[in-house]
């Protein structure tokens, strides 16, 4: 059988607040092959950003429960302690482009110094042998080799976006999570982006996990499609099946919410909110808000797998 | 079907012969200085724009950030003072009015905020919130004040009111405070409301919600409404018309669904081309972007400022001549030479 390049099982991350428990990654599975796109889309408060940290073991001081396996090129690294992990997994085999990643530069250091340091502090490359290979990431992201000396601040929004990403492809690891790469720049922008990670994934092979919430931009990158909702995974499966026809009433909704350029349906919205992540209501989670509810709905539904996809939900249950 | 799309209130309200409001050749440059003093040139935000707009009219502003869109939309609200060029509104010439004029001037327009969450004062309640602009155009009896907030809440479909009243911004949902947002805009009852980014905030599944609440309440009081976006994708269920911005230009303006069936300039065509729809057969293709950036507004390109970065430009002329407003069809008009010939 081949090998996932990512494998989650049962990821579980929950934070302890003064109000209780807030369960934001509750029991999420998926699989990412090699050379591939998963996007995990999802509202805002749906665990998606949680979901990043989980995978990347990025934790705040305030975690109650962290659990469940991930299994990366065949090896399940929440068996790892942290020295092993910072050494072998993080910017190694897996690096993440934070939120706003391109306002995170440090603003006194040149960008070509800034994105040679994974390389130094993580493959261990002199310095000059990381530069050269910061060049080289540059042209694979567009960026012109002269720009290795500036500053951030000299860089436009689009290009320290670049810039960004270098910085994550410069330990050329397997896989990159991408946490909401586009939502802060323009349109010509981000479709200049889309298209940069689309270069990329050809050239390089990496398999990327896009985080958003931005529907139609996703469509640009997606293999696959993972839709979240307060902390679990509602449905999964491959972009050609899931844009086409939506299995999981959340899913088709979110879908019939997006405005289109190109055609005329006229867009709906979903009323109500989601659950607040502290007090989960017994059963689905989308059953207060989801026209399709039926008695059985209070009982927590089962994973139904129709071919590639999996959807959760009563309704695709024999 | 399309027809269906596009709002229709400028048949159901007769546009008068004066328009409500109209921009004549508008211009918004701020100074810059060398260490606080000595002049260093200006950022010429608005550089130059036509328009009018009629009573019960809604249009849409599309651009992309630094095009000059806040910089329009805040000279029309009255924060900035015009360099040169008119704002008349309501047979009234903004640059004119000062004191009480300029308050009433004000109580006539509403402003919906793009961060719902940063416009709303988190240490006072909806009611107080929606209290203030009535205290301060001079409501003076509480209980109208009450009852005038009870209706602006009904009208933003907060149900059951009384549970909104002693609420907190922070205890609200995202679309629940744009709600109140918008509320707040509503309650003088204005002519026109200027709505910046109004759903770019907001979830996916909400921001649907909040356009046509928006647009039952345009319909509904037969406002005015200019609507600053840079998603061309909403447009088409908002507004009647729409101006596309770029570097201070307005360089295409059309009825919506003529912008969207024959989109002219080619930087209205980029954008067109920019925008996605879900569908999973993008990601097989790259998408087609004009090289470069827009340009610095301090010391914009001659000729037209599209030019460095357009693919038709043609030499010698739109690197020298800025390019005036032809008209290739009734109520289409572009900034752009390649339809110099078809006026």
């Amino acid at each position: 059988m081949k090998q996932n390049l990512l494998k989650v099982r049962d990821l579980v991350l929950h934070f302890r607040t003064e109000h209780g428990d807030v369960q934001a990654v509750d029991g999420v599975d998926f699989d990412l092959d090699h050379h591939k796109a998963v996007v995990v889309l999802g509202e805002s408060g749906c665990g998606k950003t949680s979901l990043s940290k989980a995978i990347l073991r990025l934790l705040p001081r305030n975690v109650k429960r962290y659990s469940g396996q991930v299994h990366l090129q065949g090896t399940d690294v929440m068996t790892l302690n942290d020295e092993e992990y910072r050494k072998n997994v993080r910017w190694v085999s897996m690096s993440l482009v934070p939120q706003a990643a391109m306002n995170a530069l440090n603003p006194v250091l040149r960008v070509g110094d800034q994105v040679a340091e994974p390389a130094m502090i993580h493959l261990g490359v002199s310095r000059n042998e990381a530069l050269a290979q910061a060049r080289r990431m540059f042209q694979h992201v567009g960026v012109p080799d002269d720009f290795l000396e500036r500053y951030p601040f000299e860089l436009s929004g689009g290009m320290r976006q670049r810039v960004a990403l270098a910085m994550a492809l410069v330990t050329t690891p397997a896989l990159i999570v991408l946490d909401e790469p586009t939502s802060a720049l323009d349109l010509l922008t981000q479709a200049n982006i889309m298209n940069v990670l689309k270069r990329i994934k050809h050239e390089l092979g990496t398999s990327f996990i896009l985080i958003t919430h931005d529907i139609a931009t996703s469509s640009e990158l997606a293999d696959e499609v993972a839709i979240m909702y307060a902390g679990q995974i509602v449905e999964v499966g491959e972009a050609k099946d899931f844009f086409p026809a939506p299995l999981h009433p959340y899913s088709q909704m979110l879908m019939a919410s997006v405005p289109r350029l190109r055609s005329e349906t006229d867009p709906m919205f979903i009323t109500g909110q989601p659950p607040s992540l502290i007090a989960l209501p017994k059963g689905c989670r989308f059953a207060a808000r989801c026209p399709f509810r039926m008695e059985k709905c209070s009982e927590e539904p089962p994973v139904v797998t129709q071919g590639n996809r999996k959807v959760k939900c009563w309704l695709h249950a024999q | 079907m399309i027809t269906e799309m596009i709002p229709t209130q400028i048949s159901k309200f007769e546009v008068k012969e004066q328009p409500l409001l109209s921009i004549r050749d508008l211009h918004v440059w701020y100074e810059l200085r060398r260490f606080g003093f000595g002049h260093a040139g200006y950022v010429k935000a608005v550089d130059g724009v036509n328009f009018d707009l009629a009573s019960g009219e809604t249009v849409a502003v599309v651009g992309e950030s630094g095009c000059g869109k806040s910089s329009l939309m805040k000279t029309i609200l009255g924060l900035n003072v015009p360099t040169s060029g008119e704002v008349i509104f309501d047979e009234r010439n903004l640059s004119k009015l000062t004191g009480d004029e300029l308050r009433a001037y004000r109580f006539d327009i509403g402003y919906v905020q793009q961060d719902p969450y940063g416009a709303l004062p988190p240490f006072m309640t909806v009611e107080r919130i929606l209290e203030e602009p009535l205290i301060i155009s001079g409501v003076r009896n509480k209980k109208e004040r009450l009852e005038r907030i009870h209706k602006a809440l009904g009208e933003v479909k907060m149900h059951p009111v009384e549970d909104f009243l002693q609420k907190f911004p922070h205890m609200l949902s995202g679309g629940q405070q744009q709600r109140i947002v918008i509320a707040r805009a509503m309650i003088r009852g204005p002519k026109l409301i200027v709505a910046d980014e109004p759903v770019s905030m907001l979830d996916a599944s909400v921001r649907v919600e909040i356009l046509k609440l928006m647009r039952a309440l345009q319909e509904a009081h037969g406002l005015s409404v200019i609507y600053i976006t840079h998603d061309l994708s909403t447009v088409k269920y908002f507004s009647a018309r729409i101006f596309v911005m770029y570097a201070g230009n307005l360089i295409e303006k059309a009825a919506t669904r003529r912008l969207l069936e024959n989109p002219l300039h080619p930087y209205t065509l980029a954008l067109l081309a920019a925008t996605s729809d879900p569908d999973a057969r993008n990601a097989e293709t790259f998408k087609e972007v004009p090289p470069g950036e827009p340009p610095s507004l301090v010391n914009p390109p001659r000729g037209c400022r599209f030019h460095p970065r357009c693919a038709k430009a043609i030499a010698g002329l739109c690197d020298e001549k800025e390019p005036p407003d032809f008209t290739p069809e009734p109520g289409h008009s572009v900034a752009c030479w390649l339809y110099e010939d078809k006026k």
